[in-house]
């Protein structure tokens, strides 16, 4: 079958890429736009370790033919992360050690920015289920919980500094 | 058919290292000519933190700060020979290692320090923020950073070197069949709790704590993690992780994360420690092992609890609900061992 141009939204800028058809979404942003965030551990939906937002909700990658999100809005974590500094989801995996090799990281963190953007106050239970789909070897799962939970409080503390700005 | 309560205990000691048959570890540093010191090492770091607590046993022992340290890890075509991190022996051997490339650097610096000072190297002393002074005169002080460049352009010398550990092979006395098997030892011991749910067989651990004895810890944090992920672990491969069983045949055992069961963040117990420190008298500043220990003590530790709580003593793994409930079935019968 011959190549295909799919256009698509990478980190709020448009791209272009030419792909074999069913290539999938993990591949093209791995080789061939250099989003190496998204990991590939093992191609058939069960690791969580590729996920990349897609119109805001997180998907697996490593399912999804690249053809699919044409017109559509991907974000990897590259896009999110400040030049200068962390955000704040960042900061607090790394403050609680929420990763050891790292390899589940992006995904677990991007899979926690849309869990708090829906639910900005999760309860232990919400994050479960939220990271469900996501495999950690390394740390027992025990400081990537307290890092979702030092991310939802300090994006309630910054709404709170935030609300009371606009009501003065 | 109920929901019963047990609790287990179970120790380990871990003898640090592979101890019978020579155990190298090697390490080479040199300066760079921005005066950061490069540590080049054939050491994988698996995620453990490896290039982090080598960087600040470098950064110890050459008296700078951690940022002046640049560790060059896992590549076994251009590091020096390192058996392989594993066996927990990482931080003890290769921490031996670097300490001490990094004193024979170090003596590099402190010749250079004190030709230009103009004392014997005797006076001289480290600061710890990357300077040397002569003893009882902090005026007379060179920066490490800075001499460490001005070998390379106005010396034309190196400041480098090179370090060694082993435990050497151990031999069986054939008279006293005596032996030296281990280098140092770190102990751990662990208490859980489980609830056995007799209707299903399923197992649900409700707590694992553990003290600890690691030698000197030098990054407690890094500590943590491994003792929070080894619990985590030591629960998996007690009741869930196996390529068996695979009915009916082979072909059905496990190809992927749906099929190789591990617990989630949902079945997560309670996981407490504490960590007491005992340094050794060998490793680098008083450090033992702490990596593959922490998976152990929780196995037996579950099981001994599961057999608390209903009675069936299972000896292989993982214990399934199959286990549980034919061992409930054995005891109804009477033939258990209960
Ligand atoms: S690589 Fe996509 S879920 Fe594992
Ligand atoms: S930190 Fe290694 S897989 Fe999560």
């Amino acid at each position: 079958m011959a190549s295909v141009v799919v256009a698509f939204e990478l980190g709020g800028r448009p791209v272009e890429v030419l792909v074999s058809p069913l290539a999938t979404l993990q591949q093209v942003l791995r080789t061939q736009l250099g989003h190496t965030s998204v990991k590939d551990g093992c191609r058939q939906g069960g690791c969580g370790s590729c996920t990349v937002l897609l119109d805001g909700e997180p998907v697996l990658s490593c399912l999804l033919p690249v053809e699919d999100v044409a017109g559509r809005r991907v974000t990897t974590l590259e896009d999110l992360t400040p030049v200068d500094g962390l955000t704040t989801v960042q900061r607090a995996f790394l403050d609680a050690n929420g990763f050891q090799c790292g390899y589940c990281t992006p995904g677990m963190e991007l899979v926690t920015k849309a869990l708090l953007e829906r639910n900005p106050a999760p309860t232990r239970a919400d994050i479960a289920e939220a990271l469900s789909g996501n495999v950690c070897r390394c740390t027992g799962y025990v400081p990537i919980i307290a890092a979702v939970e030092a991310a939802a409080a300090a994006g309630s503390a910054a709404a709170v500094v935030a609300s009371e700005g606009a009501t003065r | 058919m109920a929901r019963l309560r047990g609790t287990g205990i179970a120790a380990v000691n871990y003898p640090t290292g592979m101890n019978l048959g020579g155990d190298p570890s090697q390490a080479l540093i040199h300066a760079t000519t921005s005066g950061s010191f490069n540590v080049v090492l054939a050491a994988a770091d698996l995620g453990q933190g490896l290039r982090t607590v080598m960087a600040q046993i470098a950064a110890e022992t050459l008296g700078v700060p951690y940022g002046q340290i640049v560790i060059q890890t896992a590549d076994t075509d251009t590091g020096p020979h390192d058996m392989g991190t594993f066996a927990s022996r990482a931080t003890h051997r290769v921490g031996n290692a670097v300490k001490a490339a990094a004193i024979e650097a170090r003596e590099a610096v402190l010749q250079l320090a004190s030709e230009e000072l103009e004392v014997s190297i005797a006076d001289l002393v480290l600061d710890g923020r990357g300077g040397i002074q002569v003893a009882g005169s902090p005026q007379k002080r060179r920066d490490i950073a800075d001499l460490a460049s001005r070998a390379q352009f106005q010396y034309g010398r190196t400041i480098a070197g090179r370090g060694v550990y082993m435990k050497p092979k151990s031999d069986v006395d054939p008279e006293t069949g005596a032996m030296d098997p281990d280098s140092t030892q770190a102990y751990a011991c662990t208490v859980a709790e489980v609830e056995v749910d007799t209707e299903t067989g399923a197992v649900a651990v409700l707590s694992i704590r553990s003290a600890y004895e690691v030698g000197q810890q030098v990054n407690p944090a890094l500590v943590q993690g491994q003792i929070t992920g080894g619990a985590w672990m030591g629960m998996s491969h007690a009741l869930y992780e196996t390529t068996e069983p695979c009915y009916p045949s082979r072909d059905h055992s496990p190809k992927d994360f749906a099929g190789y069961l591990m617990p989630g963040m949902a079945e997560l117990p309670i996981i407490e420690a504490v960590v007491l420190e005992v340094p050794s008298s060998n490793g680098p500043y008083g450090v033992k092992g702490v990596g593959e220990m922490t998976a152990n003590s929780p196995i037996p530790a579950i099981v001994n609890a599961i057999y608390h709580a209903c009675g069936v003593r299972v000896d292989s793994l993982p214990v399934t609900p199959e286990a549980i409930l034919r061992g409930l079935d054995a005891l109804a019968q009477g033939k258990g061992a209960a």
